[in-house]
């Protein structure tokens, strides 16, 4: 048996059958990753001594009765841009390439009063923003599907080292589909929350009202598994819900008898790749044979929603990353004459160029005379948006389309040209916009073998709505079962 | 022309931290003095990741000082971003509000030399405070201390309805009053605890059209803002009779000079780009709320003021001194519960604690003795235990090292002689050394007896009973 192939439900089992050990585990993620690794290269920070010697101290104490938390000794990797204490938080940038955060996130707060060990802090894009992790200062991560494929991003590091299994589960983040991108590319489950779900305090903001963390593993009953540990009111972040906890995992059934499936005509046109077309509408008719009710819907203003993205996730970014000015802990430049000069070079140099890029959009949008026409209008448009989906779900319970629109390109092969890269997000930003919930799960691959993903979106705080929806396909399917990375060159 | 054929026209913009003993987005005390950052958490660093969490009391400070001032009380109001760089704002943005803030359309009411006058506000909304430069004596460079980041302030906006310095200095006077008396600002100037930055324009007498403005920021105290107003309006006035024109800017006052400087040239006009914090939800008050704070708020000085009018008969001048500051007029009220003799505490605050306060430069809050112990110094002068020559020393003493007052004499040995034999002792003694002003005194002189007393005062250094030393006296020279 290789450990590192089990879910972490499968590993819970073992190890309350005492078939494994606490240390087993996280010897076996870290030879994998050694074996591995420099194939993929999703880690930025990897932590094998520290992982090492966290899961001897665990064991020893659950086998004392000091400790008795159910993940216990289980390991996971961190996007890193996820501040944990003691930790590089980098954000894969050279402006935080030194950057020790001297405090946890609430979510790494939560692992760890979970006991659970820290293999390392994942790759991604340049503080979240891209879609390939070819942004990321430090290196490109490989899909291990297809090395010369990018992983997907910005969570590329996280979807990329549970595919290939170099840890058991990971957290990732999600602005506009940095979570489901490319947890489609690899193959993988991953889910957004519902804005509001799971606290933001120690996420590197991005766009604040967008932003989002979430799990990404290797299926559905890990994905519930890890929200049940991540989710909650937090009292440090004013905009997470406070509401009664839910058990994700105890409310999984497979069942979709009667559910009402909406699809959305504009999410299956012109723009989507046919052979990801040809997966959806094999996995629509499973839905159908399991006794879905299943019915095209319009929802005509998801071709605002990627403009409405992008002016409201600049605008925010610009403001956010205003704090990176060579004052405090961040990179400073080495010469300069006076303050202005500090600031100019400090983040000339310290920001790669879709950062910039990024920066001066959303600097634009919100300058006086341009403020009414951009951000206030993408304001409006995003009401708009949320009215759209409120009136899909006064009929459905959950709506199914792509994740993106095509499965993982070639590495170098869109990373010069920006506007393509963003269309990869075309078929997630809507969500993030209305601030709903939304899971991508393989639904198959394509004649080279690499994945292709579906997207359940649910109403606001219905995670267990497309949890189930998604477990449902996945145990009919059974994907893990027919397909494995196969790290080919 | 002159300078009266113009008409000043300022507005003012106030800052005033709120006493919260928190700051308003994290949980680091507000103290003031601390050594550079030791009252910061990650929070008001600004480090990656950490989010704010408003402190509801500034919201409840900031409703009670609309309330205080007219204001209409916004229900539905939030927290926006102000852009821009400088090391000591580590955010890069400003918490502040835009365009809805908590308070709106307010006033307050001046005495000028003309009677009473009405000065609107314009708003008063709530922001954080930045943190301080300070020059590094080592390396040449400066040092960012961020203590004050995130004090919560209190901006108070007026309409440019003052029309002289004398008239800024009293609206600031009873705005700091106000704050004062609702608890909800220690306005120290010279911590920088209350501010101003004050907005001058000049326009000729029956003009319509307003003047351009400037507005000048850093002065630290009300003497500082009176000379930068007469300064500014000179510089403006004078531009104009030369034909020239006044450009708009912001000004740096130096209080050394006694000039302002330009801050920042045209080219860098900022652009704040202000939009709504998506870190903080809206501020959503109920009627309750709003009613609640203002069925709780405490005594105004205005309302002191006329009780003060009627139930101690004070003059209207003494009753505004002692209201303009809740400190003093705490004194006060609480030195009559220990003396019952108003019209004697009204005078020694009138009279001698203001002068020491003036000299000193002494805000009254910083008063060290309590009014537990000058109720206690005039009741020894009214009981006849020292005459009020003494008093002052006593009170000396007092601002000196604070402790009761019957210590104080006892210890240095201020007991006033009221005994009759001791007096007419002096008395013979004095008159037998100073034979030609008894003489003059005969003759008809009567300052003369001015100077005998004097002289019995000065040998008995202050202690002699003045009222018994004048009737002996007379006795002595008549009988």
């Amino acid at each position: 048996m290789d450990i590192t192939e089990l879910t972490v439900h499968e590993l819970l089992e073992k190890l309350e059958k005492n078939e494994i050990e606490i240390k087993d585990i996280t010897n076996a993620y870290l030879n994998n990753i050694e074996k591995k690794e420099k194939d993929v290269e999703s880690f930025v920070t990897i932590l094998s001594e520290e992982a090492k010697k966290q899961a001897e101290e665990i064991q020893e104490k659950k086998e004392k009765g000091e400790i008795n938390s159910r993940f216990a000794g289980i390991p996971i990797g961190i996007k890193d841009n996820i501040c944990t204490k003691g930790i590089k938080t980098t954000c894969s940038s050279k402006m935080l390439e030194n950057f020790i955060s001297p405090y946890d996130a609430t979510v790494v707060e939560k692992l760890k009063s979970e006991n659970m060990v820290n293999l390392g802090k994942l790759n991604m894009d340049e503080f979240a923003m891209g879609g390939s992790t070819e942004y990321s200062y430090f290196k490109k991560t490989k899909n291990p599907w297809n090395l010369n494929k990018v992983p997907g991003g910005s969570s590329g590091g996280s979807a990329a080292a549970v595919a290939a299994e170099l840890v058991p589960w990971a957290l990732g983040s999600d602005t506009g589909g940095s979570i489901r991108q490319p947890s489609s590319f690899c193959g993988v489950v991953g889910l957004k929350p519902t804005y509001g779900l799971v606290s933001r305090y120690g996420l590197v903001a991005f766009a604040s009202s967008l932003d989002q963390i979430g799990p990404i593993t290797k299926d559905v009953r890990d994905s519930a598994l890890l929200l049940n540990i991540i989710a909650g009111y937090d009292k440090k972040d004013t905009t997470s819900k406070n509401m009664e906890k839910i058990d994700y995992e105890k409310g999984l059934k497979n069942d979709v008898k009667g559910l009402k499936i909406a699809i959305p005509k504009e999410f299956y046109g012109d723009g989507i790749n046919r052979e990801v077309k040809e997966i959806l509408q094999k996995a629509i008719e499973k839905y159908k044979e399991m006794g879905a009710e299943v019915s095209e819907v319009s929802l005509d203003i998801a071709k605002y929603a990627l403009a409405t993205y992008y002016i409201i996730a600049c605008a925010e970014a610009s403001s956010n990353l205003g704090r990176f000015d060579g004052i405090r802990y961040t990179y400073r430049t080495k010469q300069y004459s006076n303050l202005k000069e500090l600031y100019k070079k400090t983040r000339s140099e310290g920001f790669g160029k879709e950062v910039k890029r990024r920066i001066i959009l959303g600097t634009y949008v919100l300058s006086s005379g341009y403020y009414d026409a951009y951000y206030k209008k993408a304001q409006q448009v995003r009401t708009l948006v949320m009215n759209e989906f409120n009136k899909i779900f006064e009929n459905y319970d959950v709506i199914l389309t792509p994740t993106s629109p095509t499965v993982a390109f070639d590495i170098g092969s869109k990373s010069n040209n920006p506007m393509e890269m963003y269309l990869a997000d075309i078929c997630t930003v809507s969500i993030n916009i209305a601030g709903l919930p939304a899971i991508s799960i393989p639904a198959g691959v394509d004649k080279e073998g690499m994945p292709i993903g579906m997207q359940i979106i649910g109403n606001k705080f219905e995670e267990q709505k497309i949890l189930n929806t998604a477990y449902a396909f996945e145990q009919e399917f059974k994907f893990r079962e027919k397909y494995k990375p196969e790290f080919k060159k | 022309m002159t300078r009266d054929d113009y008409e000043v026209i300022i507005g003012l913009e106030v800052h005033s931290e709120l006493s919260t003993k928190t700051k308003i987005f994290c949980s680091c005390p507000t103290t003031f003095g601390a050594s550079p950052n030791t009252q910061v958490c990650p929070i008001c660093m600004a480090m990656p990741g950490t989010l704010p969490v408003l402190n509801e009391k500034v919201v409840e400070y900031a409703v009670k000082a609309g309330l205080a001032t007219n204001c209409t009380i916004s229900k539905d109001s939030k927290n926006d971003r102000k852009n821009y760089f400088y090391p000591d704002l580590p955010k890069a943005y400003q918490i502040s509000q835009y365009d809805k803030p908590l308070c709106e359309k307010g006033y307050i009411e001046i005495d000028t030399e003309s009677g009473k006058k009405k000065i609107r506000i314009t708003r008063i909304h709530i922001e954080e405070d930045a943190g301080k430069l300070n020059h590094d004596d080592f390396g040449g460079g400066s040092l960012v201390d961020l203590n004050r980041a995130g004090v919560p302030l209190i901006e108070i906006v007026s309409e440019p309805d003052l029309r002289s310095s004398q008239e800024v200095e009293s609206y600031l006077k009873k705005l700091k009053a106000i704050l004062e008396y609702i608890e909800v600002s220690d306005c120290k100037m010279q911590e920088g605890s209350f501010r101003a930055d004050v907005n001058v324009s000049v326009r000729k007498k029956g003009d319509e059209k307003l003047g351009t403005r400037t507005e000048m920021k850093n002065m630290n105290s009300f003497r500082s803002i009176t000379r930068a107003i007469e300064y500014e309006v000179d510089r403006q006035i004078e531009l104009l009779e030369e034909g020239k024109e006044v450009e708009q800017e912001t000004l740096r006052w130096d209080d050394v000079s006694g000039k302002t400087f330009s801050m920042r040239d045209k080219e860098d006009a900022q652009d704040y780009r202000y939009f709504p914090d998506p870190d903080l939800a809206a501020i959503k008050l109920s009627d309750e709320y709003i009613e609640n704070i203002r069925k709780n708020l405490p005594e105004l000085p205005e309302s002191r003021k006329q009780r003060y009018l009627d139930q101690y008969k004070l003059s209207e001048k003494d009753a505004n001194i002692i209201t303009a500051s809740k400190y003093l007029s705490d004194l006060f009220e609480n030195a009559i519960k220990v003396c019952n003799n108003p019209k004697a505490v009204s005078n020694w605050i009138i009279s001698d604690i203001s002068r020491i306060l003036n000299e000193t430069e002494m805000d009254p809050i910083e008063i060290p003795f309590d009014a537990k112990q000058l109720g206690k110094l005039i009741v020894l002068i009214d009981k006849g235990t020292i005459s009020s020559s003494i008093g002052k020393k006593v009170l000396e003493e007092l601002f000196e090292e604070p402790r009761d007052p019957e210590d104080i004499i006892k210890e240095k040995g201020w007991i006033q002689i009221s005994d009759e034999s001791a007096i007419k002792e002096i008395v013979t003694k004095i008159l037998e050394a100073n034979p030609q002003s008894v003489a003059d005194y005969k003759a008809g002189k009567d300052k003369a007896l001015g100077f005998l007393v004097g002289q019995a005062m000065k040998e008995t250094k202050g202690k002699a009973n003045p009222k018994m030393l004048n009737e002996m006296f007379l006795k002595e020279l008549n009988g």
